[in-house]
């Protein structure tokens, strides 16, 4: 991974910032230019309270180059609060804990390491809902 | 807009072809779809190809296999929709010829996979999806279509094991099929058995890794007749498109992406659903040839795994998908796949499919090619013409 685009993403990748429509009041992430329920324009910074549930999820036990030392971990679509639906690894739980509807949490962790020279990439996971 | 007819075909065998390049291979596919239509010049060539870049380190595709397959100098460029650049090559052709600006265009699907170890290939397929929000999650293709099978079970209630007539369809068809890169059967007790990759995706849910080309020659219908002793009209091939990244779209187990290509493509053709014959479905997981089947309107949606169970895909059932192998059996390169459905959907037309497949008296077949999750579809109907 290129470091301009880590950078780049910092505040979508620490703290789940996306983009609200000030005509529409959807929201959305990604960030967006165009709102893809109105095509409104004006779009203002909105950051995720990080809070939402499992849609799906899947154990990966062949991983991607880079993800070779986490297997078997859990990837889901979580459907945050908001109503938007984000896709991210599960953590501090294992697989066979995992169901569809159960209530998970934002935190900020590690998504992978360059080599051993390389940078240390960190990101949203979701573990299981602690705050009450 | 004139009419416009398919008059030759040329695959490869899908293989881990390691003695062969990705030009051979694609020169190979083009000289049989030209010595089929029986002709030595066409005026463009437009190539589907995913991963030259990232696999082969090769770019300049058009340029470079026009100059390879002698007909340097004419209007050649490379088309990449991910695994639907094949059809989207070939709806290229179809529009360059239907516009009148060419009389006779070439499409080639080609692609070459088994360069690198299986991890850098693993990787390169992901570049399918959203790099920025899917792939940098540790998301392989394989796992994108792991969550929609896992939720696809959980909201109809189906069994994984049930999911095993789509892969045994497939292999009992590509055992047939010369051109397959899986000639044998498999039981579902070896489907049940299969090593897990993203559970509940397991090996045999899953179309291998492979090579292969395959080209076809399009003409105005009108002259169609000069080059073939069976052409086979274009009736419709029609692109739809959906979000890129699974997240984004509101029921991941409809495709919008499907039901708009192939809404376009009935309306355009002037048929029902009902009308196709022989439908050569986006198998690349077997998760992907049930929502395939519904979003299409050929099954209700949550019906397309009984449909299997009840024997309905295969060669004498209603609804005959995957005839040659299908992604799974006969293989997925993945930028050629889109013509080699083509390819096949001609032969079930010329009714020069292996006899143990050969559908009777098809009218009209149906090519389905997808991009990504969903993404991009194309989907080309064929219809059979006679003098």
């Amino acid at each position: 991974m290129d470091i301009p685009r880590n950078w780049r993403l910092r505040d979508q990748r620490y703290r789940l910032q996306g983009t609200k429509c000030t005509s529409c009041g959807e929201r959305h992430f990604p960030p967006r230019q165009v709102c893809p329920r109105c095509k409104g324009r004006a779009l203002e910074p909105y950051v995720f309270k990080g809070r939402g549930t499992v849609y799906s999820y899947t154990v990966v036990y062949q991983a991607p180059e880079g993800y070779e030392d986490y297997v078997p971990y859990v990837v889901a679509l979580v459907d945050l609060e908001e109503g938007v639906r984000v896709t991210a690894q599960l953590t501090d739980i294992s697989p066979d804990e995992v169901s569809i509807g159960m209530p998970v949490e934002m935190v900020v962790r590690k998504l992978y390491e360059e080599g051993d020279q390389g940078i240390i990439l960190y990101g949203y996971k979701f573990r299981p809902l602690l705050t009450p | 807009m004139r009419d416009v007819a398919i008059v030759g075909i040329g695959q490869t065998p899908v293989r881990e072809h390691w003695d062969r390049g990705l030009r051979d291979l694609a020169v190979e596919a083009i000289l049989a779809a030209m010595d089929d239509a029986h002709i030595r010049r066409a005026d463009a060539l437009f190539v589907g190809n995913m991963l030259s870049g990232t696999l082969g380190f090769q770019e300049h595709l058009g340029a470079l296999i026009a100059e390879y397959a002698g007909l340097e100098g004419i209007e050649a460029v490379k088309v990449e929709a991910a695994c639907g650049s094949a059809a989207a090559a070939l709806r290229q052709a179809v529009l360059a010829v239907q516009s009148g600006q060419v009389d006779v265009a070439i499409a080639v699907g080609v692609e070459k996979l088994t360069e690198l170890a299986s991890k850098c290939t693993t990787n390169a397929l992901a570049m399918a999806a959203d790099a920025d929000y899917e792939a940098v999650m540790g998301l392989s293709f394989v796992a994108i279509n792991a969550l929609l099978m896992r939720r696809y079970m959980y909201e109809y209630r189906v069994n994984k094991e049930d999911f095993a007539a789509f892969t045994v369809n497939a292999h009992a068809n590509a055992q047939h099929n010369p051109f397959a890169m899986f000639r044998m059967p498999i039981t579902r007790e070896q489907y049940a058995a299969a090593k897990m990759i993203a559970d509940p995706i397991n090996l045999l849910d899953s179309s291998p890794v492979s090579d292969g080309a395959a080209a076809v020659v399009v003409a105005a219908a009108d002259k169609a007749w000069e080059f073939s002793e069976a052409p086979v009209r274009v009736a419709a091939c029609e692109v739809g498109t959906d979000t890129v990244a699974l997240d984004n779209r509101e029921n991941p187990l409809w495709l919008k992406g499907v039901e708009r290509s192939a809404r376009r493509a009935y309306q355009k053709a002037g048929i029902s659903p009902q009308e196709i014959g022989v439908y050569e479905v986006h198998d690349a997981f077997s998760i992907m040839a049930a929502l395939s089947l519904e979003a299409s309107g050929l099954a209700e949606p949550g019906t397309a795994v009984r449909l299997a169970n009840e024997g309905e895909i295969t060669p004498q059932g209603r609804i005959p998908i995957a005839t040659m192998g299908g992604l799974k059996g006969r293989g997925h390169p993945v930028g050629a796949t889109g013509l080699y459905q083509v390819v096949e959907c001609v032969l079930q037309l010329r009714g020069q499919a292996p006899a143990a497949v050969q559908v009777p008296d098809v009218q009209y077949a149906m090519a389905q090619n997808i991009g990504g999750s969903g993404a991009t579809v194309i989907t080309t109907i064929l219809e059979r013409l006679t003098k």
